[in-house]
């Protein structure tokens, strides 16, 4: 059987299109139809976009103005291409929302530079995706327009913040997406919905035109149907940025080589407890097949990833405090207006800010409040360096270090209410925003609940501007999960 | 651990009031994170934070090229919840009586 349209990988719908097997038009159809059709269960896009006649007309002729000219390879893959994003990523003209009532009526005044970048190459925007409000949040329930449903499963959370964008993606209502990451916003989704996820170093994407959540693990990275194509998407969106001075040159870190027999490093340590039996047994046999295929498999030692949840969660939440500061009612955003001046930012604050963003601005004003940011702040900033040097010391020894995604699979909508159970998941993701190392989440397999069966994500983390060796051992792995 | 009282300060320093029906459960709620984070007060890191400096520091550049005068304000405007002309109008915080 042949795949529709909005079913297919960028590769294969590049070469459709190249083809002449199919239209931009037909394409950008398909995707929109099927994201009108399964949205109002899903609640995936906060909003679809009317199509872009110039765009779509603009990229069918740079497609055909290329094979007319004889030459194939001229154009971007992502040419014609229909792509979901999530909706803290500015998009001049269109409603940037950060899902938060605070910024419910916010139109983007200028494109992010990855926007601007997926514009030259001719990709096309389908919507802006749902997520967790400012990115807080590991299942998309805590959004002020709704819960987004877990394709696979509907009765299951799609993971977050970058829910929304995973289940565009997984659903087949776009061809790939664009999330954000500060704690595994993109890999963690990614697990619970079958996909390819990165969270490309930090620096190596730009994140302006981001909606700032924690800017020193803020990154923006690829949902993807496949390793390739979420290789095609960071190499469309990477690279020096003026408007970003933390992004980095290509050659700021050592360059690794990537050998074919890669050194796998496991922390075994770290596997004890807290992870479900049979997410193990998957993790076990992918490592066993990458055994079988010639790879090594390493001992690491990590003893200060203990430590790393805690010591995010006294970064992330600073961080957030500081940022979200800036909402203050005046200048755009939600604007309530009391009888005093102190009022109308109170007001505006309370009103605009959701649940989990409240907590989390009032766990940033304690962390850094006189008298604690000792004990807490700088203590978590060291505990980061700590952690930092581990791994750079443990990737003397290996290629890259695998854990599981996540503890356990898609987890039923409203079942973590207490905030610590719901922080607990993101275990194995937090330390390469902690780091600032690339990571990439991929499938493994699937478990069994209720009887369904559900994807589960192996996590792999390579050393700093080392992305060439984690698409390496991410296609290694796919080779070997999908035998 | 922490009190309804200190959680009401920090809501005021942080902008934010928290309605009193709300405020135990996020008393309680808070001082179950700030249980599970203070596990860092026993880290012992002291020896580590000498000498290190991130590959990537201090990044200046040359004042210059400005955007051409006006090329956002009526975008920007737009965003005002309240305005005259261009300008953002807000409330009058100094008074003369």
């Amino acid at each position: 059987m042949t795949k529709k349209p909005n079913e297919m990988a960028i590769v294969e719908a590049a070469r459709a299109l190249r083809a002449r097997e199919l239209s931009v038009r037909e394409l950008w159809d398909a995707c929109a139809v099927a994201a009108h059709r399964e949205n109002p269960e899903l609640n995936a896009y906060l909003e679809i976009f009317d199509a872009d006649e110039a765009a779509i007309a603009a990229a069918q002729k740079r497609i055909d103005d290329a094979s007319n000219a004889g030459g194939e390879g001229g154009e971007s893959l992502l040419c014609g291409i229909p792509l979901a994003i999530k909706d803290n990523i500015l998009i001049e003209g269109h409603i940037a929302s950060a899902a938060s009532k605070m910024l419910e009526n916010y139109t983007a005044t200028y494109d992010a530079t990855v926007i601007t970048k997926l514009k030259e190459a001719g990709a096309l925007f389908v919507g802006r995706t749902n997520m967790d409000e400012f990115a807080m949040g590991s299942s998309t329930e805590h959004s002020a327009f709704g819960a987004t449903k877990n394709p696979l499963d509907t009765s299951r959370v799609p993971g977050g913040s970058s829910g929304g964008s995973a289940a565009a993606v997984a659903a087949h209502l776009c061809i790939a997406a664009l999330g954000s990451d500060t704690g595994g916003s993109i890999r963690q989704p990614a697990a619970f919905t079958g996909l390819t996820g990165l969270k490309p170093t930090y620096g190596a994407v730009s994140r302006s035109g981001l909606i700032a959540l924690g800017s020193s693990l803020d990154q923006i990275g690829p949902l993807a149907k496949s390793v390739e194509d979420a290789h095609i998407l960071y190499e469309a969106i990477r690279g020096t940025d003026p408007l970003d001075s933390t992004t980095i040159a290509p050659d700021l870190y050592p360059v690794r080589a990537s050998s074919k027999q890669l050194r796998i490093g496991v922390s075994r340590h770290l596997l004890g407890e807290g992870v479900d039996a049979d997410i193990l047994a998957a993790f076990d046999a992918t490592l066993a097949g990458l055994e079988s295929a010639g790879h090594t498999l390493v001992d690491v030692e990590l003893p200060t990833s203990a430590h790393a949840l805690a010591a995010y969660y006294v970064i992330m939440p600073a961080e957030v405090s500081t940022n979200l500061a800036r909402l203050d009612g005046i200048r755009y955003g939600h604007a309530a207006r009391g009888s005093t001046l102190l009022e109308d930012y109170v007001l505006s604050r309370t009103e605009g800010f959701g649940e989990e963003t409240l907590r989390r601005v009032l766990l940033g004003t304690f962390v850094l409040s006189s008298g604690y940011i000792d004990a807490y702040y700088k203590k978590a900033d060291a505990a980061r360096a700590v952690l930092r040097r581990e791994y750079d010391k443990a990737f003397e020894s290996c290629d890259v270090i695998a854990f599981p995604t996540t503890p356990s699979p898609a987890f039923k909508v409203g079942e973590k209410s207490d905030p610590l159970a719901m922080y607990l998941g993101d275990i194995f993701t937090i330390t390469a925003n902690l780091t600032s190392m690339p990571a990439l989440s991929l499938p493994m397999g699937t478990v069994e609940r209720e009887g369904k069966q559900l994807p589960v994500g192996i996590h792999l983390t390579a050393p700093h501007q080392a992305e060439g060796v984690l698409f390496a051992a991410a296609h290694a792995v796919e080779k070997t999960v999908q035998g | 651990m922490a009190t309804t009282e200190e959680v009401k300060k920090l809501a005021a320093l942080a902008r934010i009031t928290v309605e009193d029906g709300e405020l135990e459960a996020f008393t309680s709620e808070f001082d179950s994170i700030l249980a599970y984070i203070s596990q860092l007060e026993s880290l012992d890191v002291s020896s580590d934070l000498k000498g290190e400096k991130p590959a990537l520091r201090n990044v200046m550049r040359e004042d210059g090229e400005p955007h051409a005068a006006g090329a956002y304000t009526k975008k920007l405007a737009e965003q005002f919840s309240k305005r005259e002309g261009d300008a953002l109008s807000v409330k009058q915080i100094l008074t003369h009586d």
